[in-house]
């Protein structure tokens, strides 16, 4: 097991260097950052001044040795477009972002599972036809759309929730929650909605093709011969024979939603990280740009190796495998 | 004690001339970069500092100078005006302010580091003369130093030293300034919250010394919360919602939806940004164009012809659904220098463009590529889509280049382009300004055609733009009226309009429109 974690994360350094190396090229063609921090007249000493103070007259190499030395330090300098530190900014920003992201995952998964269940066990009910054309709307309609439409109906029309922002926040530490007030959870509600609609339908979708399909297998057929009780059945053999793969697809996605809330917190405005990388790519702002898309791949790096130790817990027939040093 | 203060509170508030607490929410689509005065000379920076922090000399609801932190000023000498500083004036945080504070702030500005440097470049010093008058000496006579004055902030010297933020901005240094998220100005309203990205909070500085003037006495104004939302349709909902009470940038699309919901307003007015475009008419060859064995744009005639194609008046209506100023200059009439006989334009002619290109040797017309932004100006690619259609009608082959301004600005700052849309606003509200930076030969002096990336060059237009900057009088405005003219018969630019900018609020919310797009909350009203 403990052999198993280390060479996950020896092979996730390569990962992360790509995702550096790739990152850091990229940034020659989002603009100049030099053109956006001298705005509108300068001289052409100060120019070179900012340039040299930068380190942007170093050759690429250089500039990304530099950016690896100190970020393995924790080091990302100081952002272009509001003169701070990125780790505080980053910093600053992560809890909106996991908290927005958490919330859409477990409804996600509060609502998907038992829809999916319900939908498979009762193929041709009408309530199961309405989830399933409910799942379409949700896997077709682009995120930013479904966004605006929430926006318009429970904010414009119906005057129920905020359209925007992230509420009253209170400090814990250096973490800010918007979970402890009325205004913050009201917040919440239309962004984690629409960050969490797409993993919901496409977990109700996953959980019913699996319930189908075990439910066909010879160890239900004798579970139900014995006599066992519908619920046993269904959700003590059934269910837990299909988790793997949600847990699979769930893990994964839970990274895509920290990863791509972007378009999310855009249109509520929501003041998280994907915000703030939006807003960094405008103004070519590459100390932050850099140090966001490293840490999004720390995410999917861990994530991915928190998943695999879950099969464990759930598959016993893995860990057999494991031991007598199979595959 | 709480009922004391509160009572005293009370008590001032209704001596203020004010009943109750009055918020405004607003909003626009950029958040401020930082706090520090003297540091990024943006509108989304300014917009929120100049609520703050005073000037010198502040401006009047139609641009003009009026008294700010000095109550008069006088060119004494070609070489040196002098300002009479307001008495009894305090900063927020209670330091006096002084004639040193005005010193400090001018050097401050000249640092390398301050992209406020256009409005003290002829400073060569500030003398504290005697406690309530400084004298500013300049290198050459500077006509129109009280326009850029009126640009800069005074800060406080024993806070910023206190505080160890001498400099606006060090790039070298990893640390947070001080400045960036801390204020200390003598203005209207003083700075309580700063979340970046998030929510920036002012307050009422009751010991104001402007509020008894006749435009701010009505203003009750207490609290500004303002917020940024960047996704143009929750700006939008957020004001029809009651979220915000105002809107600095509606999206045009939007304009008639918002004339006809119930409880908002409008406001609409000019903007002091012209949009024109400019091209390389110094290279014998262009970088993008099927000529090459010269350049077409070096050719007057070419260049009318470019312009005669423009049916600008198809793009007033549908490309900007008439929310535009159509021009034949390049600054309008808010500035000061402008020429209505001078803003004359180019007929729309298609047959006499046709004529001049055949004239020119290109019956058949040439290609090129007009590089254009898509996120910097009102409409920015559209325009450009409808100069390019209008262009075929008469046998140029242009080819679209639209892309973000980021990149868009890097590739014309190295020259590399033929011809480009640009958009120029003009701060100083000064045509110098404008001359200087667009149409002077690049010759490395500063300031000189740091803007000029299709590097015209005149030496009678060099010659009337130094008399611009050391005349005064009749004859500065002789030599801006020459240069328009020169501007309009050699075609160094095919102006296109000047901006209108919308403004959005909630029916019980009074601001006055400024055609610098900066709003005023001293003289707002909430009803």
């Amino acid at each position: 097991m403990f052999a198993f974690i280390i060479s996950r994360i020896l092979q996730a350094l390569p990962v992360l260097f790509a995702v550096a190396l790739i990152s850091f090229a990229m940034f020659a063609y989002v603009g100049d950052p030099v053109a956006i921090m001298l705005g509108q007249d300068f001289t052409e000493a100060q120019r070179d001044q900012l340039i040299r103070d930068l380190g942007l007259d170093q050759p690429f190499w250089v500039q990304f040795a530099t950016f690896l030395g100190n970020a393995v330090q924790g080091e990302f300098g100081l952002s272009y477009r509001l003169s701070r530190p990125v780790a505080e900014l980053i910093a600053e920003r992560a809890p909106a972002t996991l908290e927005l992201a958490f919330t859409a995952a477990a409804l996600a998964l509060a609502v998907g599972v038992p829809m999916g269940v319900y939908t498979g066990l009762h193929r041709n009910s009408w309530l199961s036809r309405l989830f399933l054309t409910f799942s379409l709307i949700g896997v077709s309609l682009p995120t930013f759309l479904i966004g605006i439409l929430l926006i318009l109906v429970f904010a414009v029309w119906l005057g129920w929730l905020p359209s925007f922002g992230r509420g009253e926040t209170v400090q814990i530490g250096g973490w800010s929650t918007g979970l402890l007030t009325v205004s913050g959870l009201k917040a919440l509600i239309l962004p984690a909605i629409t960050l969490g609609l797409f993993q919901l339908t496409l977990i109700m979708r996953l959980v019913r093709a699996e319930m189908l399909e075990v439910l066909r297998t010879d160890y239900i057929k004798f579970a139900r011969a014995r006599g066992l009780p519908n619920r046993v059945v269904h959700f003590g053999h059934a269910l837990k024979n299909t988790l793997v793969p949600v847990i699979t697809i769930v893990g994964l996605q839970l990274g895509a939603i920290i990863a791509f809330a972007i378009v999310t917190e855009t249109v509520f405005q929501w003041p998280g990280m994907g915000l703030l990388f939006i807003q960094s790519v405008g103004a070519a702002d590459i100390p932050v740009m850099g140090a966001y898309l490293l840490l999004i791949a720390v995410v999917f790096v861990t994530i991915n190796l928190i998943v695999d130790l879950l099969y464990y817990a759930v598959d016993p027939r893995l860990r057999i495998g494991r031991g007598q040093g199979g595959h | 004690m709480r009922k004391l203060l509160l009572a005293a509170a009370l008590a001032g508030s209704l001596g203020a001339g004010w009943a109750e607490a009055r918020t405004v929410r607003w909003a626009a689509a950029g958040d401020p970069n930082t706090m520090d005065p003297h540091s990024q000379n943006l509108g989304t920076v300014t917009m929120v500092l100049q609520q703050i922090y005073d000037a010198l000399i502040s401006r009047t609801q139609d641009l003009g100078l009026a008294p700010g932190l000095a109550t008069r000023w006088e060119q004494q000498e070609p070489n040196r005006w002098r300002f009479w500083l307001r008495a009894g004036v305090r900063f927020h945080e209670g330091q006096p302010f002084t004639a040193d504070d005005v010193v400090f702030s001018i050097g401050r500005a000249q640092q390398p580091t301050s992209n406020y440097g256009i409005f003290v470049d002829t400073i060569e010093r500030a003398v504290a003369v005697e406690p309530p008058v400084v004298d500013i000496i300049t290198r050459v006579p500077d006509p129109i130093l009280p326009n850029k004055i009126a640009s800069l902030y005074i800060m406080s010297r024993s806070w910023a030293e206190q505080h160890n933020a001498t400099r606006p901005q060090d790039t070298r240094n990893r640390q947070e300034m001080h400045t960036v998220r801390a204020t200390n100005g003598t203005g209207a309203f003083r700075l309580q919250t700063r979340e970046p990205d998030v929510r920036t909070v002012l307050v009422r500085n009751n010991d104001w010394w402007g509020w008894s003037e006749p435009e701010s006495r009505e203003s009750n104004i207490t609290e500004i919360v303002y917020r940024p939302i960047s996704s143009d349709a929750t700006r939008i909902a957020a004001l029809l919602s009651g979220e915000v009470d105002f809107v600095l940038d509606p999206p045009l699309q939007d304009l008639n939806r918002l004339r006809q919901a119930q409880g908002i307003r409008v406001l609409e007015g000019p903007e002091v940004r012209t949009i024109f475009l400019a091209m390389d008419v110094h290279r014998d060859r262009l970088l993008y164009s099927d000529v090459t064995d010269r350049n077409p744009l070096k050719d007057l005639r070419v260049r009318r012809a470019l312009y005669h194609a423009i049916d600008i008046q198809a793009i007033h209506r549908t490309t900007m659904r008439g929310q535009s100023v159509v021009t034949g200059t390049f600054f309008p009439p808010q500035v000061n220098g402008y020429s209505r006989e001078e803003d004359v334009r180019l007929p729309y002619d298609p047959a006499r463009a046709r004529a001049l290109l055949a004239e020119a040797g290109f019956p058949n017309g040439f290609g090129i590529t007009l590089d254009c932004p898509n996120n910097r100006y009102i409409n920015d690619e559209q325009i450009c889509q409808a100069i390019v259609a209008m262009w075929a009608r008469v046998g140029v082959r242009a080819q679209l280049n639209a892309m973000p301004l980021g990149p868009f600005f890097q590739k014309i700052q190295r020259e590399d382009t033929s011809i480009y849309l640009l958009g120029w606003g003009v701060p100083t509200l000064d045509a110098l300004y404008s001359f200087q930076s667009l149409l002077r030969t690049r010759d490395g002096g500063p300031g000189n055609g740091i803007w000029n990336y299709g590097r015209y060059s005149n030496p009678r237009m060099d010659e009337l733009i130094v008399r611009m900057q050391t005349q005064s009088g009749e004859a500065r405005m002789e030599a801006i009226r020459e240069a328009l003219r020169i501007y309009r018969e050699d075609v160094p630019h095919i102006p296109l309009h000047h901006q209108m900018i919308p403004w959005a609020m909630r029916a019980n919310f009074q601001i006055p429109h400024m055609a610098n797009n900066q709003p005023y909350f001293r003289w707002a009203r909430m009803n």
